[in-house]
């Protein structure tokens, strides 16, 4: 017979004595490391809202700088981090997703597609001066766009595209199996229940996919450095042509030349400027997320 | 009695990459008729249904051999058009599993995709008469325009039924339809298959014996991939051939 003594129930009890020990210990591990990176985060964020607060007014966000960049504006920065943005989207957005849509639903290789994602994911692994460095050779000299907008967001948009393309797969794949196998038993081809059943049911997961990936590019300064941003512009762009203006670089622009004291107030303005731009379309890509979450029937 | 037959399958076998899920299975399935499908789980029942309609072929390592004829032609010969194949198919699965629309969508998406109507008219005059076909229609006649998923599990079913007839498909399969029911919506949908068998081929996958008995004129036994024996569901009921079909029926192996 194996009765339970009550020594054996005393014992157990000891073991569970221990076992509440090591996951209280647990327990507080986890939280000292929630509170490093918390106070990192708010100790970033209250650095640059600090130092960059007293420039940032109407002004400083509407008008062009003046007096070799020591007065006025970021306009032309904002602006041009917006427009190399948006062709970086325009770019990785139909690509990305095609490129998913194939993956997951088209190749019948299974092989081919796993060489196709390493591929895709060492893309991801690349540091981004080398994109720079590639759009430089490439965009800029052998298609001959020079140093421009059209270069700079090309290569942005190559950038983020194994971003794209990753969670435009993610998306299409939570999509059930069931809505796709009823489409094809009432006679869809693949591509109709691609574009009628499987994309409509993931295009919130692909555009908070998408946004964020952008939050990436408007921050990003290394890709832009040799194809297209440049420290000053006395006119807006007026063509995908024209070199343009950027956050990041203009930041960096502003604390590694001249000497104006001027000049590092105004790159934190900057900074912040940059900080809730990608604070915002984080929020956005966050609100879709939740909002499509919600109103996700299945 | 029109007893012409509507599928014919010789030797079929089947395999999952090394599985062999499938052996030579025979049967003969009649037109207008409930033809049932019952064995333990992992027989080869849904397999089975799914080489129909050719369901499989979205799966990896999926292997077809033998020949299966829809009215005539095979149905794995390389010249015949899947997406055709499959629209005079229909099929109804174990989970209801309507699209996230309304239910006037769900029931129009096989009319426009395969561009069965002639104005907006005809179309809701169609979604209509396949709704009513399901019994559904009284339950739904106002909320056309609500999504389905507001419905219950048994009308969602019924949905899906209404769904596969508005395209007036030739065969309708069916693997467990009722399995996922309540008793109410299970009774309806039986009794509703009993009406479509006047203009359909049928083929029911059911763990539910009494089902079976109940709705088919004829039963498959399945076993490990074969078919153990296939006849009147009358006579398999009572008077089985095979010990073990009779042990199954009765529940005495699991
Ligand atoms: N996608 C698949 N890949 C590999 N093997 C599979 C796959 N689907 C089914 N099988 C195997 O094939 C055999 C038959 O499966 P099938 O789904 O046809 O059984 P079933 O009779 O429908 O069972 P159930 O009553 O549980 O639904 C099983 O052994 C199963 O493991
Ligand atoms: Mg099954």
């Amino acid at each position: 017979m194996v009765e339970k003594t009550a020594q054996d129930l005393d014992a157990s009890e000891k073991t569970l004595k221990a076992r509440y020990g090591a996951q209280a210990a647990g327990f507080i591990i986890v939280k000292i490391c929630v509170l490093i990176v918390l106070t990192a985060l708010g100790v970033l964020i209250g650095f640059i809202v600090m130092k960059g607060f007293g420039v940032v007014n109407f002004e400083f966000l509407t008008a062009m700088p003046k007096n070799g960049m020591i007065e006025g504006g970021i306009f032309p920065a904002i602006l041009g981090t917006f427009l190399l943005s948006m062709g970086a989207l325009l770019f990785a957005l139909p690509t990305g997703i095609l490129t998913a849509v194939w993956l997951t639903e088209y190749a019948t290789s299974k092989k081919f597609v796993r060489i196709i994602r390493i591929g895709i994911n060492s893309l991801a692994g690349v540091p981004s001066i080398v994109f720079g460095l590639f759009g430089l050779a490439f965009f800029v000299k052998f298609m001959q766009f020079g140093p421009s907008l059209l270069s700079g967001s090309l290569v942005l948009g190559i950038l983020i595209l194994p971003t794209v393309i990753g969670s435009s797969e993610e998306a299409l794949l939570t999509v059930p199996r069931a809505f796709k196998e009823a489409s094809l038993s009432l006679g869809a081809t693949r591509w109709e229940t691609m574009y009628k059943v499987i994309l409509p049911n993931s295009v919130s997961g692909i555009i908070t996919g998408v946004i964020l990936s952008v939050g990436r590019a408007a921050g990003e300064t290394a890709p832009i450095l040799m194809t297209g941003a440049t420290f000053y512009m006395a006119r807006l762009p007026d063509s995908i042509f024209s070199k343009v203006m950027a956050l990041p670089y203009h930041i960096y622009a502003l604390m590694t030349e001249g000497s104006h004291k001027e000049q590092t107030a105004i790159a934190y303005g900057t900074a912040l400027v940059l900080l809730m731009l990608v604070i915002a379309i984080n929020s956005a890509a966050i609100y879709i997320r939740i909002r499509a979450r919600r109103a996700r029937k299945w | 009695m029109d007893e012409s037959i509507r599928i014919s399958v010789k030797k079929f076998n089947a395999w999952y990459g090394e599985k062999h899920a499938l052996k030579d299975v025979d049967i003969e399935i009649p037109r207008n008729r409930i033809v049932a499908m019952i064995g333990p789980s992992g027989c080869g029942k849904s397999t089975f249904l799914r080489s129909i309609n050719r369901m499989n072929d979205l799966i990896e390592g999926f292997k077809a051999q033998g020949s299966m004829l829809l009215d005539d032609r095979d149905i794995y010969d390389k010249d015949i058009d899947v997406t055709k194949l499959r629209r005079n198919v229909g099929m109804v699965f174990q989970k209801p599993n309507p699209f996230p629309m309304t239910i006037a969508e769900n029931i129009s998406y096989g009319l426009r995709i395969n561009r069965m109507f002639k104005g907006k008219k005809d179309m809701l005059l169609q979604v209509e008469k396949s709704l009513i076909e399901a019994g559904l229609w009284e339950e739904v006649k106002d909320d056309l325009d609500k999504s389905a998923f507001e419905l219950s599990g048994g009308q969602q079913q019924r949905l899906c039924i209404a769904r596969a007839l508005v395209i007036r498909p030739q065969v309708i399969l069916m693997d467990e339809p009722t399995a996922s029911l309540d008793p109410i919506s299970t009774a309806k949908i039986e009794e509703l298959i009993q009406v479509l068998k006047k203009e359909y081929t049928i083929v029911i996958v059911t763990h539910n014996m009494q089902q079976a008995a109940r709705v088919a004129d004829r039963t498959a036994f399945f076993m490990l991939g074969e078919i153990v024996e296939y006849g009147d569901t009358a006579k398999m009921f009572t008077k089985p051939d095979k010990k073990i079909t009779e042990d199954y029926i009765t529940g005495r192996f699991g």
